[in-house]
C-alpha cells in the first residue's frame, strides 16, 4: 500500500454520499444554450429507450410548444393529468406532485426544471418538485437552458438586454448525477425558428430579432458548452480521487466575499461563485452590519438576508458579522478563517470623500497582507430597480415595535425643544455675569443630553433650534437672526459641528450598547433555557421549556408537534400551556416531519401557511416539529435570530434525545431483568406447584380408587398428606400474590400504633402448629415504644422470617426473637441455631427467587425473604442477615421510633372486687 | 338446647367449597342448605330456621356485608364469615356489621367445626342467661370471671383490675370464643367517640395480659387475631 492513500474522512464522507445517492433518484439534466434546441426532443427519445428498457416511466410534464415531431413522441409513454390551478382568470397547468409521488415511477420527465409554480402549489419553484421527488427515490429526467442557472444570469442578461427571472440554484444542477448537453450550431437554430419547428411564425420573427441574434447564441453556446466542461473536469477530478491517484494541489483557496446592502450585492454573490469554481475554492459570504447599517429599514435589510440566501443556495457558506468597523471586522474574519482572497466591490466615494473618509477597500488594500484582492465593477442592468436610499434611511429602524420608536421620536424632538428652551433660559438668567462662550457650551450640554436619551435626529434638530435660538437671543442685535460681527457665524457653524459630532458619538455609542444589551439578553436566554434543559428529566418538562423560552425570545406563539406511532403528526395531547400556538396545520407539519426542512410562511415551502414550521432534528430522524407564530415574521428571519433559534432547536433536540436514550436504556434494563424475573418466577412457581400437585393427585386418586382396602391409618395418613401439601401450595400463593401486591405498589400501609409484644403474641399462636417441639425463646424489654405499623405486614414479615428459619434449621434447633431500641428506632432479632448463611450471601438472600440451595427441593420459591425486605423498607427500617459467633444465623431489622400518640386518661381506680356491682 | 340436629345454611358461590362444608358438617350431624348467591341465601335463611349461617364475603350478586346487614335487621342467629386472605377490610366490615366470627380461605375442617361450636354455644348461653360466671383453663392457670360479683381470680387469688380493664375483659368474657373487634371494643369500653384510637386498647390490652397471663407474648386466655381484634379463649 502507498504512503499517499487517500483520507480515510473523504472516502467516508464519498461512501455517505453514494449511500445517499442509492437511496435518492438519480437526477439527469437535459442541459441547452437556449429554447429551440431540442431538448425535450432528446428527453422523450431516452425516454422512450428506457420504456423499452422495461423501466416504469412517467411523464410528470412536458412543454411541448405544439412542436409536431415532439408531440409525436408523447404517444406511447403514460401521462400525469396535470393539475388545474386558476390564477387570476387563467388556468394554468401545473406539474401534480402529489399524484407523482403516490404513482411512484421509476422515471419521470418533469420538463422545465427553472418553472415558477403558481402561487398556492406547495413549492415555489418546479426544482423544489423535483428535489422532493429525489428524496422520495424516484429518479427524475429534467431539461433546463443556460440562462436559467442562478450565477449566469447576470452574465446573460449583459449579453442579452434581457433580465430572467426564473432560475435555479447552480447546486442543484451540480448534484445531478447526469447532465447531457444537447447541442445546436446558431446557425441551424435560427433556421429551425425560421421554419416555425420553435415558435409560431409571427412569434419567430420577433424572436429573431430580440434574443435569438445570431451573436447572443453564440454567446449562450459558449456559456452552456463550458458549464458542461467544467462538470466534466469536476467528474474528472472525483474520478482521480476516487481512484486514489493523488497530485500536488495548490494550497486550498478560500474566497471570501464581502456584500453590502447596495445593489452591488447580487454581481458580488454571483462572481464570488465564478471565481470560486475556477479556482475550486470554499468560499464564504459575509455581510457586515455595522451600527450605521443596523439602522436600515427592513426592506433593504431583507434584501442582504435574501442575497444570503441566494449564496447559501450557490453553495456557499454564509456569515453576518456584527462591529463597529466594516475593515476590521472583515480583516479578524478573513485571519480568522485562513482566507486567501476578498471579493469585494469597487468603492463608491470618490475624490474629496474618498480621501478625507477614506474607504473600506483602502484600508483592506492597505492592511490585508498577503490576501488576494478583488474588486468587481457594478454592471448596470437594464432594470435594476433602484429605491432611494436617503428617503429609507430616514425612517431609523429599531428592530422592534415601529409604532412604540415613533412615538418615542415624536418625544425626542420635543424634548430638544425642551432641552433648547431651558439652555437659553439659564444663558438669559445668568447673561450678564457670563460670556458668551459659555452660554454655546450650555447648548451643547442641552444637545449632548437629547443624543443620550433619543439620539441623533432630535440631537441634530436640537442642535440646529440651538444654533438659530442663540443667533436670535443673545447676539447683537439681541431679538433678531441678523447678526452684526461675522465672527459669530465662525462660532455657529462650530457649534453647529460640534453639536452634530456629539450626535453621532452618541448616537452610535447607544446603538452598540443596544447591541451588546441584545447580545446579552440572548445569550442570557439561551444559558436560562440550557440551564432548565440540563435539569429536565421528563420530556414533557423540556417541551414545556421549549415552548415558554422560543415563544418569550421570538414572541410569538408556538408549540411542539410530535408524531404518533405511526409517523402522524398529531396535536399534543397535554393541556397546552400559556401562549403555546394552536391550530397549527398539521397538514404542513407532517410535510416537514417527514422531509425535514422548514415550512410555513417566508420559506419556499408551503409557504401559503400562517405560521413557521421548523424540524427538531435529532441524530437520526426528525424529532419533532416546532410551529410558531411569530408576532414580527421579519425577525424570525434576521440572521443571528436565525441562528439562535437554530440554537434553541438543537438544545431542545439534544435535551430530547438525552431523555429519550435513557429512557430507552432504562426500558432495555427493565425488560432484561423482567425477563430472567419471569423465567426464574415460571421455573420457580411450575416447580413448587408440581410438586406438592402431584403428591395431592396421588393421595386423593388413592383414596379414590380404594375399594375399603386401605385401613383407616393408610387412610389418615393419605389424607394428611393432602393437607401438609395444600398448605404449602397456599403458602407459596400467597407469598406469590404479597409479592406482587408489593411490587406493583398496590399496597398502601394501614398504619396503627401497637405494642410489639402484642405482634409476636399473635405470630406465634398463628404459627403453634407448625411451631411444635421446637424452643422458641422471647425476650422484649418492657421499655419498648408503642409502634406505627401496619400489623397485618409486620406478622407477615415475622411469619416469614420464622418460616424461613424452619425451614433451614434442624427441627428441635431453638429459635429467639428478641428486641432492643435506642433513640430512634427498635430493632428485632431472629435467631437460629441452624447451619447458617453462606458466606458471601447476605445480601442476595434478600434478592427475588435466591435459594440457599438450589437443589433442595423442599425450598419455596425463595419470594420469603423479599416480601420481608419490601415490608421492611416500606415502613422506613432497614434489614440484614448475619451468621451468629457461636453457630447459626440471625436476622435483624428496624423499625423506626415515632412521636407517640396521645395515652389515654390514667385509669387507677380502687380494685373492682371492692366496689358494689 | 336442643335434640334435633343443627341446621346451617351455607350462603357459598364456590361449589367445589360449598361441597366440602356440606360433606364436612354433614358427617358431623348437621343439616346443611346451601346457596349459591346473597339473595338466595337470605331467602333459605329466611325459610330454612337456621341455627348458624356461614357466608361467603366474595358472592357474585351481592356484597357480603350487606348480606349480613340485612340478616341482623330480623335475626340475631350466628353468622361466621369466609373470606379471602386480601379482603382484610371486608372481613372488618362484616364483623363490625354484626358478623359473629370469621375465617379465612383456605381453612380446615377441624377450625371450622370449632368455631360453629363456639358460637352455638353462645347463642345457647346467652338464651338460657346462665353466664355469669365464666371459667378457663390455660395451660396450668385456671381464670375465674365473676361477672355478677365484678370479680377476677386467678388460681384462687383475686386480681385488681382497674375499672377499664375490667370492662374490657367483660366484654369478652360475654363474647368469649368469639372474636370482638376493635371498634366494637372501644365502643363498649370508651364509648362511641373513641373508636378512632386503637391504641387505648391495645395499651390496656398490654396491661390486662401482664396481669393475667404467664407469658404475655404467649398469651393461654387473650389471643390477638391481628389487623381484626381479639378473642379469649373458649375451650
Amino acid at each position: 500500500m502507498s504512503e499517499d492513500r487517500p483520507d480515510p474522512d473523504a472516502l467516508l464522507a464519498r461512501v455517505q454520499r453514494e449511500e445517499a445517492r442509492r437511496v435518492r433518484g438519480r437526477l439527469k439534466v437535459f442541459f441547452g444554450a437556449s429554447a429551440g434546441v431540442g431538448k425535450t426532443y432528446a428527453m422523450l427519445s431516452a425516454a422512450h429507450e428506457k420504456r423499452d428498457e422495461g423501466v416504469d416511466v412517467v411523464i410528470g410534464i412536458v412543454e411541448t410548444h405544439r412542436r409536431a415531431d415532439t408531440e409525436a413522441l408523447l404517444a406511447g409513454l403514460e401521462m400525469l393529468p396535470a393539475r388545474q390551478v386558476e390564477y387570476k382568470g387563467a388556468t394554468l397547468r401545473e406539474f401534480d406532485l402529489d399524484a407523482a409521488l403516490a404513482r411512484k415511477p421509476a422515471l419521470i420527465i418533469v420538463d422545465e426544471l427553472a418553472h415558477t409554480n403558481a402561487q398556492g402549489s406547495r413549492h415555489p419553484k418546479r426544482w423544489n418538485d423535483v428535489e422532493e421527488l429525489l428524496d422520495a427515490g424516484i429518479d427524475v429526467f429534467t431539461a433546463v437552458n443556460v440562462q436559467h442557472l442562478e450565477s449566469l444570469k447576470d452574465a446573460v442578461a449583459g449579453i442579452t438586454q434581457v433580465r430572467i427571472w426564473e432560475t435555479v440554484p447552480d447546486t442543484v444542477f451540480d448534484s445531478a448525477d447526469e447532465v447531457e448537453l444537447v447541442d445546436l450550431p446558431p446557425d441551424e437554430l435560427i433556421a429551425r425558428l425560421r421554419e416555425g419547428k420553435v415558435y409560431m411564425a409571427a412569434q419567430a420573427e420577433r424572436a429573431i430579432q430580440n434574443f435569438f441574434r445570431k451573436g447572443n447564441l453564440i454567446a449562450l453556446r459558449e456559456m452552456a458548452l463550458r458549464r458542461t466542461a467544467e462538470r466534466v473536469e469536476e467528474q474528472m477530478r472525483d474520478y482521480r480521487e476516487h481512484q486514489g491517484i493523488t497530485e500536488v494541489w495548490q494550497a486550498g483557496e478560500r474566497l471570501l466575499v464581502c456584500i453590502g446592502p447596495g445593489e452591488m450585492a447580487a454581481p458580488l454573490v454571483r462572481a464570488g461563485r465564478r471565481l470560486a469554481n475556477a479556482l475550486h475554492a470554499e468560499w464564504i459570504v459575509a455581510y457586515v452590519e455595522t451600527p450605521g447599517l443596523q439602522r436600515l429599514p427592513p426592506e433593504e435589510r431583507d434584501r442582504v438576508m435574501e442575497e444570503l440566501r441566494t449564496a447559501e443556495q450557490l453553495g456557499a457558506r454564509t456569515v453576518t458579522l456584527s462591529a463597529p468597523q466594516m475593515s476590521t471586522a472583515i480583516l479578524d474574519y478573513a485571519h480568522e478563517q485562513n482566507i486567501t482572497r476578498i471579493v469585494l466591490g469597487k468603492p463608491r466615494r470618490s475624490g474629496w470623500r474618498r480621501w478625507l473618509f477614506g474607504s473600506v477597500v483602502d484600508t483592506l488594500v492597505r492592511e490585508a497582507g498577503d490576501i488576494g484582492m478583488h474588486l468587481i465593477g457594478a454592471a448596470s442592468t437594464p432594470d435594476a430597480v433602484r429605491n432611494n436610499p436617503m428617503l429609507a434611511r430616514s425612517r431609523a429602524y429599531l428592530g422592534l415595535q415601529q409604532h412604540s420608536a415613533d412615538k418615542k421620536r415624536w418625544m425626542g424632538y420635543v424634548a430638544g425643544a425642551v432641552a433648547t428652551a431651558a439652555a437659553s433660559f439659564v444663558g438669559w438668567i445668568s447673561g450678564p455675569t457670563h460670556e458668551l462662550v459659555n452660554v454655546v457650551m450650555i447648548y451643547l450640554l442641552g444637545v449632548m443630553l437629547v443624543a443620550m436619551r433619543f439620539g441623533r435626529g432630535p440631537s441634530i434638530f436640537t442642535a440646529a433650534l440651538s444654533v438659530a435660538v442663540f443667533d436670535f437671543a443673545f447676539i447683537p442685535p439681541a431679538f433678531t437672526f441678523a447678526v452684526s460681527d461675522t465672527r459669530y457665524v465662525v462660532t455657529f457653524a462650530v457649534m453647529f459641528l460640534v453639536g452634530i459630532v456629539i450626535s453621532n458619538l452618541t448616537a452610535s455609542l447607544r446603538t452598540q450598547a443596544r447591541i451588546a444589551g441584545y447580545r446579552e439578553k440572548r445569550a442570557a436566554a439561551l444559558y436560562e433555557f440550557s440551564r432548565v434543559l440540563a435539569a429536565s428529566h421528563a420530556e414533557s418538562e423540556v417541551v414545556e421549556a421549549a415552548v415558554k423560552h422560543i415563544g418569550d425570545e421570538f414572541q410569538g406563539q408556538c408549540v411542539l408537534l410530535f408524531a404518533d406511532a405511526q409517523g402522524r403528526v398529531e396535536y399534543p395531547k397535554a393541556p397546552s400551556q400559556t401562549g403555546s400556538l394552536h391550530g397549527a396545520d398539521l397538514a404542513v407539519a407532517q410535510w416537514v416531519h417527514d422531509n425535514g426542512h422548514p415550512a410555513g410562511q417566508g420559506t419556499d415551502t408551503l409557504a401559503g401557511a400562517e405560521a413557521v414550521y421548523l424540524p427538531l432534528k435529532g441524530a437520526e430522524q426528525t424529532l419533532a416539529v416546532l410551529a410558531i407564530l411569530p408576532i414580527n415574521l421579519r425577525r424570525l428571519f434576521l440572521p443571528e435570530q436565525q441562528r439562535l433559534l437554530e440554537t434553541f432547536l438543537s438544545q431542545t433536540g439534544i435535551a430530547l434525545e438525552r431523555i429519550r436514550l435513557s429512557a430507552s436504556a432504562q426500558q432495555a434494563q427493565i425488560k432484561v431483568e423482567t425477563e430472567s424475573l419471569r423465567n426464574s418466577l415460571l421455573a420457580g412457581i411450575s416447580h413448587d406447584l408440581r410438586t406438592p400437585l402431584a403428591a395431592i393427585i396421588g393421595a386423593a386418586s388413592t383414596l379414590d380408587g380404594d375399594d375399603a382396602r386401605l385401613d383407616v391409618d393408610s387412610r389418615r395418613e393419605l389424607a394428611r398428606n393432602i393437607h401438609d401439601e395444600a398448605q404449602r401450595m397456599a403458602r407459596l400463593a400467597n407469598n406469590i400474590l404479597d409479592m406482587a401486591r408489593l411490587d406493583s405498589g398496590a399496597v398502601t400501609l394501614n398504619r396503627e400504633w401497637y405494642p410489639l409484644e402484642e405482634i409476636v403474641g399473635g405470630v406465634l399462636s398463628r404459627l403453634q402448629p407448625r411451631l411444635e417441639g421446637r424452643p422458641v425463646s422471647i425476650s422484649l424489654p418492657r421499655d419498648l415504644p408503642l409502634l406505627h405499623l401496619d400489623a397485618v405486614l409486620i406478622e407477615q414479615l415475622f411469619v416469614n422470617l420464622i418460616e424461613n428459619a424452619l425451614k433451614y434449621t434442624p427441627t428441635d434447633s431453638a429459635i429467639a426473637v428478641s428486641a432492643s431500641r435506642d433513640a430512634t428506632e427498635v430493632t428485632v432479632t431472629l435467631a437460629d441455631r441452624g447451619p447458617g448463611i453462606p458466606p458471601g450471601s447476605e445480601e442476595a438472600l434478600f434478592d427475588k427467587f435466591y435459594r440457599a440451595k438450589p437443589e433442595q427441593t423442599q425450598s419455596g420459591v425463595g419470594l420469603g425473604l423479599t416480601i420481608c425486605r419490601a415490608i421492611v423498607t416500606a415502613h422506613g427500617g432497614r434489614i440484614w442477615a448475619e451468621n451468629r459467633a457461636e453457630g447459626g444465623a440471625q436476622f435483624h431489622f428496624t423499625l423506626p421510633i415515632e412521636p407517640e400518640p396521645d395515652m389515654p386518661p390514667v385509669d387507677e381506680m380502687p380494685p373492682a372486687g371492692a366496689e358494689a356491682p | 338446647m336442643t335434640t334435633s340436629r343443627p341446621v346451617v345454611v351455607v350462603i357459598e358461590d364456590e361449589a367445589p367449597i360449598r361441597q366440602v362444608i356440606r360433606t364436612g358438617l354433614a358427617s358431623h350431624g348437621y343439616e346443611v342448605h346451601e346457596a349459591d348467591n346473597g339473595k338466595l341465601g337470605l331467602v333459605e335463611a329466611a325459610t330454612r330456621k337456621p341455627d348458624l349461617v356461614i357466608l361467603d364475603l366474595g358472592l357474585p350478586d351481592m356484597d357480603g356485608v350487606e348480606v349480613v346487614k340485612q340478616l341482623r335487621t330480623w335475626t340475631s342467629l350466628p353468622i361466621i364469615i369466609l373470606s379471602a386472605r386480601t379482603m382484610e377490610m371486608d372481613k372488618i366490615a362484616a364483623l363490625d356489621a354484626g358478623a359473629d366470627d370469621y375465617l379465612t380461605k383456605p381453612f380446615s375442617m377441624g377450625e371450622l367445626l370449632a368455631r360453629l361450636r363456639v358460637s352455638l354455644r353462645h347463642v345457647a348461653r346467652v338464651s338460657e342467661d346462665a353466664g355469669s360466671v365464666f371459667e378457663l383453663d390455660g395451660s396450668g392457670r385456671k381464670m375465674r370471671v365473676d361477672l355478677a360479683h365484678r370479680r377476677v381470680l386467678l388460681d384462687n387469688t383475686e386480681v385488681h383490675l382497674t375499672p377499664i380493664e375490667y370492662r374490657l375483659l367483660a366484654v369478652l368474657v360475654k363474647n368469649a370464643g368469639k372474636v370482638v373487634t376493635h371498634r366494637q371494643l372501644l365502643k363498649y369500653v370508651w364509648g362511641p367517640g373513641h373508636v378512632d384510637r386503637p391504641h387505648y386498647l391495645r395499651i390496656y390490652m398490654g396491661c390486662l395480659r401482664a396481669k393475667l397471663e404467664a407469658d404475655p407474648a404467649r398469651p393461654r386466655f387473650l389471643h390477638t387475631e391481628i389487623g381484626v381484634g381479639y378473642r379469649l379463649a373458649a375451650e
